[in-house]
């Protein structure tokens, strides 16, 4: 009871990270219909702004206050890896649109490579760890001499996460540019003709899935305090099973679907066997789309002839 | 020329506003991973150094070539779209396309003798091994996954986990019952070959971008099975001392009984390298030869037919699960000989050189080729893989960039930023045009934006 509890902390903590980038995933999806594969690598590059950024305030400005100093990166993260990513769209995808259909999809594997090496090349090889960011923890109780905990890092992960999913709820359902975003959605040409600026509005898209994927790079690297070149791939296949799993395309079912991989990953580490935990998410993925494609909330893909 | 000159200082202006946004754009895109770099020091802590000269100068660089992309490369595509296309003369190209593959083959079989003649005995090595060996096996892996993804259309990006299944059979099983490379081959074939149908039925009803996702997670799963079932693969440590091919029963070594005593020569391990690259030469054109008959007999078409429409195909009476699997276990059991030839060339493997890399490289060959295109297939993998094995000869650039600059660090940046251009410049590979397998009365060509439209 109490390790299934603390995992379950664990899980939800795990997983918002994943549903943070799900969303990204599911975003593009809908939108241009491609599986944007370089976002889990635009997810590595925003941890790494992050910790950039982090030493400079910590080391150079001599800023203590741990609080501001995350504030200011999460900041200063969302900005430099939206502008990336940007960046990306225009270079990578936008020339290929309308084009063959797997051409987006190799440039997406190119770029995943290029942004990887590019930051080994970088910044060097080796695992990147920071000084513990935020230390200190609640015991919810103690059971049999083991404590339930929910340590001060968990709490802010759970507390960004919260709130930016209904800053990003508002901008979606509530603004011109979500309005754009989901007529775009539903038919690019026709709302082109009504007046939306289609290439904006995908080029926002874009920029609005970094922003939350370097949400998520920020809080990765306060969480595990490490981060290295290669730790995009994976985290991105977990996100994108996770944006499979919510139904690719529904926003919520990105996020419910995260935190059912980060549950299901924490659960499988704890009662069956950590080796093989990869194992567990990536069946997931398989099982999903083999048994139920669309998803837990997505709509059924109808296929007409 | 009246009117031409104001336009031209407009341009100016335009293109040095576009060079001076770019710039900047380089510059707050650069300035925290190039800028700033975080190093570790004697205290195992992680500090911050600065690299102004590098960011400026990768900045001024990024800003130069807008200005020029926009002064001389876009009124040269533009004058090149404005010029009326010359015929190319049709002669000449019937005699290329005609002479081009024996020529090829031709080429790639005294390709050994000619390098030893070029470099002599010990500067070959190299040659036929890192260059020859080397892109044999991928342009093998390359022609064995165009089977699944240029002709069935079904996109597979775990297609290593078949060439891992092949190595890992032959490495198993001349370790443990000391079978022979010629008999372990068709063997590790047809393990692979009943992977690629195992896992292939599962996904059957997949397609495009989710058929890609699954097969990534399947060569990920088998890569992690290996990792961690020690008791069999050794996991990370991996498998050593796999034995070496022979000719008929003669190894390549210095004994008695070895090559070189048998034919009286002195002894090189140049012979092996030659004797290696015959083989994946033949099984690599064993591989061309099969999918060249294959697409004529009835499972070919329906290949094809699957390809372009599925749905038609299936009200077409055409069995698509039957069409779909056998296609899997066509690609497989290629991936199968090539895994097996790897392990016997290297005597050594490990999880590492199954990644998803590998799958993303022999995709990428594929697509860059021209899905379905066994010549440009070939051509796309001489140009990826021969382009990054080149990076390791050029020891030059070190004069200039200072003795610490390491070029082979750069391949695989490089590697991933070749894959977005080459889809840039052209989205359907570099071979787009189709040769149809079955035509009525002429055979043409059919062209990439025919092909687009749902032609051929």
């Amino acid at each position: 009871m109490e390790v299934f509890l603390q995992q379950l902390i664990n899980g939800i903590t795990l997983g918002s990270i994943y549903g943070l980038i799900a969303i990204g995933y599911t975003m593009v999806f809908g939108i241009i219909g491609m599986v944007n594969f370089a976002h889990g690598d635009v997810f590595m590059v925003s941890a790494f702004i992050a910790l950039i950024a982090f030493l400079i305030l910590t080391t150079w400005l001599g800023i203590t206050s741990i609080a501001l100093a995350l504030f200011i990166v999460l900041i200063v993260a969302m900005l430099f890896t939206s502008l990336v990513n940007w960046v990306i769209e225009r270079l990578a995808y936008r020339p290929l649109r309308g084009s063959f259909r797997l051409a987006p999809l190799i440039s997406a594997i190119g770029m995943s490579i290029f942004l990887s090496n590019f930051v080994q090349v970088a910044q060097g090889p080796r695992n990147k760890s920071t000084p513990p960011m935020v230390q200190g923890e609640f015991v919810i109780f103690t059971q049999n001499d083991y404590a339930v905990t929910l340590s001060y890092k968990q709490l802010i992960i759970w507390c960004v996460t919260a709130v930016l999913l209904l800053a990003f709820w508002y901008l979606v359902a509530k603004t011109r540019l979500g309005r754009a975003q989901r007529a775009c959605e539903q038919d690019q040409k026709m709302a082109a003709l009504v007046g939306v600026d289609v290439d904006r509005t995908i080029s926002m898209t874009f920029v609005i899935a970094a922003a939350l994927a370097a949400v998520a790079g920020t809080m990765y690297l306060m969480y595990y305090g490490v981060v290295s070149f290669s730790d995009g791939f994976v985290p991105g296949v977990k996100a994108f099973t996770a944006a499979v799993l919510g139904g690719i395309g529904s926003l919520p079912g990105a996020v419910i679907g995260g935190i059912l991989i980060g549950l299901i990953e924490t659960m499988w580490s704890a009662y069956f066997s950590i080796d093989y935990k990869d194992v567990a998410a990536f069946s997931v993925l398989a099982i999903t789309l083999i048994f139920l494609p669309q998803g837990l909330f997505g709509r059924p893909d109808v296929e007409k002839v | 020329m009246a009117d031409g000159a104001p336009n031209q200082r407009v341009d100016m202006a335009r293109a040095l506003r576009d060079a001076g946004f770019t710039a900047l754009l380089a510059f707050a895109l650069f300035l925290p991973l190039i800028g700033f770099q975080t190093v570790t020091n004697i205290r195992n802590d992680l500090i911050l150094t600065t690299r102004w000269p590098l960011l400026f100068a990768i900045v001024a660089v990024v800003g130069a070539g807008r200005l020029a992309f926009s002064l001389v490369f876009e009124p040269w595509l533009k004058q090149r779209t404005l010029r009326p296309v010359a015929a190319a003369p049709a002669g000449w190209r019937a005699v290329f396309a005609k002479w081009f593959t024996p020529f090829a083959i031709g080429f790639v079989i005294v390709y050994p003798p000619l390098v030893i003649a070029l470099n002599g005995f010990g500067g070959a090595v190299k040659w036929i091994d890192n260059f020859g060996i080397q892109i044999l096996i991928y342009v093998m892996l390359g022609w064995g996954l165009n089977i699944v993804v240029g002709l069935a259309g079904l996109l597979d990006l775990g297609y290593v986990a078949f060439y891992a299944v092949g190595a890992y059979s032959y490495a198993l099983l001349a370790k443990t019952f000391g079978l022979a490379f010629w008999v372990l081959l068709p063997l590790a074939g047809i393990l692979s070959s009943f992977w690629g149908i195992l896992l292939g039925f599962p996904v059957l009803r997949l397609r495009g971008d989710y058929l890609a996702i699954v097969t990534l997670a399947f060569g990920e799963i088998i890569r992690i099975v290996i990792i961690n079932w020690v008791d069999l693969t050794n996991g990370y440590a991996g498998i050593s001392g796999i034995p070496r091919p022979t000719l008929f029963g003669i190894p390549f070594n210095a004994d008695d009984n070895g090559f070189a005593a048998v034919f009286g020569l002195e002894f090189s391990p140049l012979y092996r390298v030659i004797f290696l690259y015959y083989v994946i030469l033949a099984l690599a054109l064993l591989t061309a030869f099969v999918t060249v008959r294959l697409r004529r007999l009835p499972v070919g078409r329906a290949w094809e037919a699957l390809r372009e429409d599925e749905i038609a195909c299936r009200s077409l009476g055409i069995n698509t699960t039957n069409t779909k699997l056998t296609a899997f276990a066509m690609g497989a059991m290629f991936a199968g000989f090539a895994g097996s030839f790897f392990a016997t060339r290297q005597g050594f493997i490990s999880p590492e050189s199954f990644t998803f890399l590998e799958s993303a490289t022999i995709l990428s060959i594929v697509v860059l080729g021209g899905m379905g295109s066994q010549i440009g297939v070939a051509i796309a993998a001489i140009a990826m893989i021969g382009g990054t094995e080149i990076m390791r000869e050029l020891d030059f650039l070190k004069q200039i960039f200072g003795p610490t600059f390491d070029p082979t660090q750069y391949r695989m940046l490089l590697f991933g930023f070749a894959m977005v251009l080459i889809m840039i410049w052209r989205p359907r590979g570099l071979i787009a045009t189709r040769e149809p397998s079955v035509f009525l009365k002429e055979r043409k060509s059919i062209s990439a934006d025919r092909i687009n439209e749902g032609h051929g």
